[in-house]
C-alpha cells in the first residue's frame, strides 16, 4: 500500500502545476475585447443552430459499448498472463475457452456489420 | 558521487517523511521539469524537421537557429485573451484542457528512467514502483479521453463536436488492441509492474521486441492512433473539422491540449520503451562483446530511445497521408483485434509447452 502514497503527492502537484500555469496566464494575459465575436466559429458565417440541437449518429454509441466488452475482457487477461507459468496448461485452458467465447461474440459482431462504418 | 548530503537531509527530515512525501515529490518535480522541457523542444524539433522534410527551412528567426522560439511561442500562449463562447458549457470549457494534461504527467510517477544503483543511500530512477504499474498506466491513459471529449462538446461548436466524438470513437477503438498487445509481454515478464518487466529483459538478455515483434508493431500502431497523430489525426483533421475539438480555445488552454498531446506521445514512447526495448537495458544486452556500452548510463539509453520513437512520430507526420474515417475504424477493429488475440494465443501456447519463460 505504500507503494501508492506517492501517486497521490503526484496528483496533488500536478494539479498545483496545472493551478499555476492557469495563474501566470491570468495575470499576464491581456483582458478579453468586448470587441471579439463570442458566437461559435463557423468559418466566418452567423451560425443558424448550434451544436447541442443536433443529434449525432448512433455508431458512436456503438462503438462505446463494443469497447466497454472488449476492454473489460481485456483487464481480465492481464492477471492471467502474470500468472500464467503457475496456471499452466490449466490457466491455458481455461483461459482459451474464455477466449472462443469471446472470439465468439466478436465474430456475430463483426457479421452482424457492427464493425463497419457507414 | 557521493550521496553524504542526501543522508543528513534524510536525518533532518525524519526517515519516514523523507521516503514518503519528500522524496516522491522532489523526483516527480525533476521529471516533470524535464518531460516540460523536451515537450517545448520537441515542438521546435518537429516544426524543423518538418520543414527539412518538405525542403524548407521551418523556424530559424528568434535566436541562433531558431533555438529560443519554443520560448517566444510558451509567452505568447500565456498572454493570448482567453476566450469562452457564450454558449459553451462553461465548468466543462475550463476544466477540460487540464483534463488532458494531468493524466499524462502523474503516469510520469511509475515509469523508471533508470537502473537501481548500488552505491548506498543512492536515490532509485523512479518515483514509486508500482506492482500493478500496466493496470494504472492503461487506466490512467484512457481518462484523457474525457478531457478531449468535455472540451469537443462543451464548446457548443459543430466542428469541435464532431472532432471530440471522432477521437473519443478512435481513442477507445485503438485502446483494446493496445491492452491486448501488452498481455504477451506480462506473460514473458510474469510481472506487471514496469520495473519488473525491465529487469526480466535484463535477466533474459532479450528485449522483449524480439520475441513480441507482432505485439511491438501493434501497440505502437495504436499508441499513434491514441496521441491522435498522423496518420491518424482525423480528430483534428483540419481540412474538414477547423482544429477539432480546440476549434474555440485559446491562449494557455489551448497550450495546454499541445501540451497534453505531446506528454500523451512522450508517456506511448516512454511505455513502449520500457516494455518492450528493454527500458534503460543498453541494446543487446547478452552479447559481453558489447559491455562497454554500459559505460553509458542507464538514462540515457532510456531517453535515447525516448527520442528515437519521438522522431518516428514527427517522420510518420511528414510522410503519411491521413486515413479515411471508415478506414480507420476498419483498421484497428479488424486487423489490429484479431492480431493482437492471435499474438496473445499463440505467445500463451508457447510459454505453456516451453514450460516456463525461456
Amino acid at each position: 500500500m505504500e507503494s501508492y502514497l506517492p501517486i497521490f503527492i503526484c496528483t496533488l502537484l500536478t494539479v498545483l502545476i496545472l493551478l499555476g500555469l492557469l495563474l501566470a496566464s491570468r495575470l499576464l494575459r491581456q483582458r478579453n475585447s468586448p470587441l471579439t465575436d463570442r458566437e461559435p466559429y463557423e468559418c466566418g458565417n452567423e451560425p443558424e443552430t448550434f451544436a447541442h440541437e443536433h443529434r449525432f449518429s448512433v455508431r458512436y454509441y456503438l462503438i462505446a459499448v463494443l469497447f466497454v466488452i472488449f476492454d473489460v475482457e481485456t483487464i481480465f487477461l492481464f492477471p492471467w498472463a502474470v500468472l500464467l507459468d503457475r496456471l499452466a496448461l490449466f490457466g491455458l485452458i481455461e483461459m482459451f475457452l474464455f477466449l472462443t467465447i469471446l472470439i465468439a461474440g466478436y465474430v456475430f459482431v463483426w457479421r452482424r456489420e457492427a464493425l463497419d462504418w457507414v | 558521487m557521493s550521496w553524504a548530503w542526501l543522508d543528513s537531509l534524510r536525518e533532518t527530515i525524519g526517515q519516514p517523511q523523507f521516503t514518503l512525501l519528500f522524496a516522491p515529490a522532489a523526483k516527480f518535480l525533476v521529471a516533470i521539469v524535464v518531460i516540460l522541457l523536451i515537450i517545448a523542444y520537441l515542438v521546435f524539433v518537429e516544426r524543423r524537421l518538418l520543414g527539412f522534410l518538405q525542403v524548407r527551412l521551418g523556424p530559424n528567426r528568434v535566436g541562433p537557429w531558431g533555438l529560443l522560439q519554443p520560448i517566444a511561442d510558451i509567452l505568447k500562449l500565456l498572454i493570448k485573451e482567453d476566450t469562452i463562447p457564450n454558449r459553451a458549457v462553461r465548468w466543462a470549457y475550463l476544466l477540460a484542457p487540464c483534463l488532458v494534461v494531468a493524466p499524462a504527467f502523474v503516469i510520469f510517477s511509475v515509469v523508471p528512467f533508470g537502473p537501481s544503483p548500488n552505491a548506498p543511500g543512492a536515490p532509485r530512477w523512479y518515483v514509486t514502483d508500482l506492482d500493478a504499474a500496466i493496470i494504472f498506466v492503461v487506466a490512467l491513459a484512457s481518462l484523457g479521453i474525457y478531457g478531449i471529449i468535455l472540451g469537443g462538446w462543451s464548446s457548443n461548436n459543430k466542428f469541435s463536436l464532431l472532432g471530440g466524438l471522432r477521437s473519443a470513437a478512435q481513442m477507445v477503438s485503438y485502446e483494446v488492441p493496445q491492452g491486448l498487445a501488452l498481455v504477451g509481454p506480462l506473460m514473458l515478464a510474469g510481472s506487471m509492474s514496469l520495473v519488473g518487466i525491465v529487469e526480466s529483459q535484463a535477466q533474459r538478455g532479450l528485449w522483449f521486441a524480439v520475441p513480441q515483434i507482432v505485439a511491438f508493431f501493434i501497440y505502437f500502431v495504436a499508441g499513434v492512433a491514441e496521441t491522435n497523430r498522423n496518420p491518424f489525426d482525423l480528430p483534428e483533421a483540419e481540412s474538414e473539422l477547423v482544429a477539432g475539438f480546440h476549434t474555440e480555445y485559446s491562449g494557455v488552454r489551448f497550450a495546454l491540449f499541445f501540451l497534453g498531446e505531446y506528454a500523451n506521445m512522450i508517456v506511448i514512447s516512454a511505455i513502449a520503451v520500457t516494455v518492450f526495448l528493454g527500458g534503460w537495458l543498453r541494446p543487446f544486452p547478452s552479447i559481453e562483446a558489447l559491455a562497454f556500452l554500459d559505460l553509458i548510463p542507464g538514462a540515457v539509453w532510456f531517453f535515447l530511445k525516448v527520442f528515437a520513437f519521438l522522431f518516428l512520430f514527427i517522420w510518420f507526420r511528414g510522410t503519411f497521408p491521413r486515413f479515411r474515417f471508415d478506414q480507420l475504424m476498419a483498421l484497428g477493429w479488424k486487423w489490429l483485434i484479431p492480431l493482437a488475440l492471435a499474438n496473445l494465443m499463440v505467445t500463451g501456447l508457447l510459454v505453456v509447452l516451453l514450460n516456463g519463460r525461456t
